[in-house]
């Protein structure tokens, strides 16, 4: 076995989610080494991947949780850190609709529990809730009003924040599970296949595995709790059938079934809250879907559907406490758990991450602002949102914006080129970042062209790209190769 | 941005496309465009390297790509223009059209007829909500023909095909010449959605199993597809539980039917046909945006291209005739719609002045009936199957005999036809 390289850091925080990255990019504020160490080939990739991407609006959470502490605050960084990091934001507003008399009684709790916060809620009666959402269901008995509610694309957040994070001096180990965990007087050790990590402060950004980390080191007072959620999405040419995102009254354990219009455009129906033992079961079944469009249409009959293009599930990282872990381990010193990220976790990650900075500087860090931090990521070019005479200039500057190669989305080579460049390894990596196989032929046209981009400006063999990291290579087999009796594996 | 303009803008150099410019040319429109968005033109018949095209049109059996050169060198010897590796953005219901291409970058293309040729997508796993997991090695039969007909690759060692389109056929042979082996095709319907002479030729020959009334309920595998499961189901697609059964595979290939690709078409303005997922068209295929015309698999999926050629012939000539002024409008139009066993019927509104040449597909297979054609004329067939559609034309002379407002075109089973 070959030698481990080892890297000495200030700073080891692992997982790539959208707490790992929100606070990478936050601690690249201040004059400390940083390395974030991430599992997948690409950062962003485990439970964020799959979340719904609604910026909650406040109003939800049970007052005196750590939920409650820091949605709301989350909330409102957001219109300023999407800004920044060039990254797509939609103030869309949320409603949360009462189908019977009982439920009309639990929505204006919910408001009152708003405005307690400072939360812009108001309460709508069924004319004004359908005026303004004609294609909810008719028969409501009113609805809570939230305008500051939003949505993000989580995956494009994550890897925004770690591509600025990159920017302003942090590091990134990806392909890197942490095999082994440890105490070294005050060091803290982390083991990978390739690298053993040197770590003065560890942040437990680990998400589903949060609990397996915590337990390598020897703390084991909390648990996850696995949730697995299914989500459909649909033909972006269902984009006009709702603005809001259209919640029900929560269940006890879930926000329940929505509709939510993606900040892409997509609608998309969803989640399921199921308890599983699997932290890695990503199945989709025909219960949850009978369940999903059966809730769905409880809120929007006119759901159609025939207009889904994709399904997927994710899992959530509940702990056991039911609510956010955002503390010191009372175990071990210098070991920072952020852990038990269920909803509201992508909206609470902004605010997370300067509690996570304070938490730094209690475990003994002493954190010097950077004069030079550059809050601003190069700016994404969108070609599919450019108008005709913004196009032509792009293409006059690089002829590659001028290809089409996902012809649903309208992505051109250059934004191919341009995702790659900004550490896009994968297919799915191009999907999330520059939506190449994204639409409605999910990949049918454009994947042997994006493979071979990807092959050309890695420098690989087209057999070797993948479509999520090592295993998941779609062509096995050159032509000819099964009959001469060769094996490619 | 370029200007440009042109008399006929044909979208798409697919063998729609290609026999479309074509007509129009030789109908005497000056300045006919192609413009195609792969580098070369011929369309997704140049992956389709199988033999079995041209029948009907050159009573020989071609390859697709020798196919589409029989049109490609055609074209060459014309002066019809091509513009490769660009790709249409937008149609406005004034007919300009916006297009891009590294070279040229944005174009602004005005035309006085366009004809609609981009033909037609795979419907994906997403559409039919499979359950299971999303690992590497779901492909649909057409990107896996890609993969092994123009990339040079196979993508795995043992697939299931779910479907029984033509396509999937075509490719459960395809890989199985590659070395790979085919486990199962599964198809939920009671009969084979492909043609019957690709079931015989491509599963039969090849002792390639096919699952009727069975579909895939189960995708297994986190990294890589590593197995699926099947299961029998009920009248109403529903699985029936203890026939479920796990099939081993790397690859899971889907040929689950095509979907007419027309974003384009929707944004000008043009109205579809929910049945077809194509364009309401008249007996001249133009659609409810005067000046824009449709053919081939973008107004309805075909399953012999020597159809679509003829199909696009007739939408090119009336394109031509358009864009010069000389195409004559009737002084009304009959609807034309499906009656008894019969899915869709294309056109959707004739003249009854000119000779009309009608495509339709029945809902079911049946055996010994007879295609009642508004009264004017039946056609005994042994067997029809929605897999193969069906060919009907009129002359003026037939056609000045109808009454009445709407032209039912109906399948009837033989005896009941008979005591009518």
């Amino acid at each position: 076995m070959r030698e481990k390289k080892t890297l000495t850091v200030d700073v080891a925080i692992v997982g790539g989610g959208i707490i790992g990255t929100a606070v990478a990019r936050e601690l690249s504020k201040y004059q400390v080494n940083v390395l974030v160490v991430e599992k997948e080939a690409e950062v962003g990739w485990g439970t964020t991947k799959a979340n719904s991407g609604i910026v909650h609006a406040g109003f939800h959470e049970e007052p005196g949780t750590l939920k409650a502490k820091y949605c709301f605050p989350g909330n409102q960084m957001y219109p300023k850190l999407c800004e920044e990091l060039d990254v797509c934001f939609k103030q869309n507003g949320i409603l949360m609709v009462a189908r019977t008399d009982e439920e009309w009684e639990i929505v204006q709790k919910y408001y009152q529990r708003g405005k307690d916060r400072g939360v812009p809620v108001e309460l709508l009666n069924p004319e004004q809730a359908l005026a303004l959402e004609p294609a909810l269901n008719p028969e409501i008995k009113g609805a809570l009003h939230a305008p500051n509610g939003g949505a993000v694309m989580p995956f494009e957040l994550a890897a925004a924040l770690m591509e600025n994070a990159l920017q302003n001096g942090a590091q990134l180990l990806t392909d890197a599970p942490v095999v082994a965990a440890g105490l070294e007087g005050d060091k803290k050790i982390l083991e990978t296949e390739g690298y053993r990590i040197e770590a003065k402060v560890v942040i437990n950004a680990a998400g589903l595995f949060a609990d397996d980390l915590a337990r390598m080191f020897g703390d084991d007072y909390f648990s996850i709790k696995p949730r697995k959620g299914e989500e459909y999405l649909f033909d972006l040419d269902t984009k006009d059938l709702v603005t809001r995102t259209i919640f029900p009254v929560p269940t006890k354990v879930s926000k329940g079934i929505l509709v939510i219009p993606t900040a892409e455009g997509n609608l998309m129906i969803g989640p399921t809250g199921d308890n599983i033992d699997d932290k890695e079961d990503l199945k989709t079944t025909r219960y949850g879907f009978s369940r999903i469009l059966e809730g769905a249409r409880s809120l929007v009959p006119g759901i159609n559907p025939r207009k889904i293009i994709a399904q997927f599930a994710g899992v959530r990282a509940a702990s056991d406490r039911g609510d956010f872990i955002v503390e010191l381990s009372p175990n071990i010193p210098g070991l920072i758990h952020l852990a038990g990220m269920e909803s509201p976790g992508l909206t609470a990650a902004p605010a997370i991450a300067v509690d996570a900075v304070k938490l730094v500087e209690e475990a003994g860090l002493k954190l010097v602002p950077k004069e030079d931090f550059e809050p601003r990521r190069k700016p994404m070019v969108r070609f599919r949102s450019l108008s005709h005479e913004e196009r032509e200039r792009l293409i006059q500057e690089n002829p590659l914006y001028g290809r089409i190669i996902c012809r649903c989305e309208s992505v051109t080579e250059g934004e191919i080129v341009d995702a790659i460049h900004r550490g896009a390894r994968t297919l799915d990596g191009i999907k999330f970042r520059a939506r190449a196989g994204a639409g409605r032929c999910q990949g049918g046209f454009c994947q042997p062209l994006v493979m071979a981009i990807i092959a050309r400006e890695l420098g690989i063999p087209l057999e070797e790209v993948t479509k999520r990291g090592r295993g998941s290579e779609p062509v096995l087999y050159h032509a000819k190769e099964l009959l001469t009796g060769g094996d490619a594996q | 941005m370029k200007q440009l303009s042109v008399d006929v803008a044909v979208i798409g150099g697919g063998p729609a496309g290609l026999a479309a410019a074509l007509s129009a040319r030789a109908e005497g429109a000056a300045k006919v465009m192609i413009i195609e968005r792969n580098h070369e033109l011929g369309g997704i018949l140049q992956q389709c390297i199988h033999h079995g095209f041209g029948l009907h049109r050159f009573k020989a059996e071609l390859t697709g790509p020798e196919y589409a050169q029989r049109f490609i060198n055609e074209v060459g010897n014309t002066d019809i223009e091509t513009l490769l590796e660009t790709m249409v953005l937008e149609i406005t219901p004034d007919r300009k059209i916006y297009a891009v291409n590294s070279e040229h970058g944005m174009m602004e293309i005005s035309a006085k007829a366009i004809v609609l040729a981009m033909g037609c997508r795979e419907r994906t796993r997403g559409a039919l909500q499979i359950p299971g997991t999303r690992p590497a090695g779901v492909f649909s039969a057409g990107t896996a023909q890609r993969y092994a007909n123009i990339e040079g690759y196979t993508p795995g060692k043992r697939a299931v095909i779910l479907g029984s389109g033509d396509i999937g056929l075509i490719m459960a042979r395809r890989f199985t010449l590659e070395g790979a082996k085919v486990e199962a095709v599964v198809e939920i319907l009671p009969y084979a959605a492909g043609l019957t002479r690709n079931v015989v030729q491509c599963l039969q020959d090849f002792g390639i199993p096919l699952y009727l009334k069975s579909t895939v309920i189960d995708i297994h595998g986190k990294d890589r597809v590593e197995a699926v499961t099947i299961a029998e189901v009920d009248d109403n697609w529903n699985p029936i539980p203890g026939t479920e059964r796990v099939i081993e595979c790397d690859t899971l290939l889907l040929s689950v039917g095509l979907i007419p690709e027309n974003e384009l078409s929707v944004h000008a303005g043009v109205k579809l046909d929910p049945v077809t997922n194509g364009a309401y068209v008249n007996e001249h295929l133009m659609t409810t945006v005067p000046g824009i015309f449709a053919c081939g698999n973008v107004l309805h999926v075909h399953d012999l291209v020597d159809n679509v050629s003829k199909e696009a012939e007739r939408a090119g000539m009336y394109a031509g005739r358009f864009a010069m002024g000389t195409l004559s409008q009737p002084e009304k139009w009959v609807k034309v719609v499906p009656g008894e066993n019969v899915r869709y019927v294309v056109p959707h509104e004739i003249s009854l002045t000119e000779p009309v040449e009608f495509f339709l597909r029945v809902q079911r297979p049946a055996e010994d009936v007879v295609v009642d054609v508004a009264g004017l004329r039946t056609i005994k067939e042994r067997s029809v199957r929605p897999s193969e559609m069906l060919n009907i034309k009129l002359t003026p002379e037939q056609l000045q005999n109808f009454t009445g407002d709407t032209f039912v075109i109906a399948v009837k089973e033989r005896k009941e036809a008979e005591i009518q």
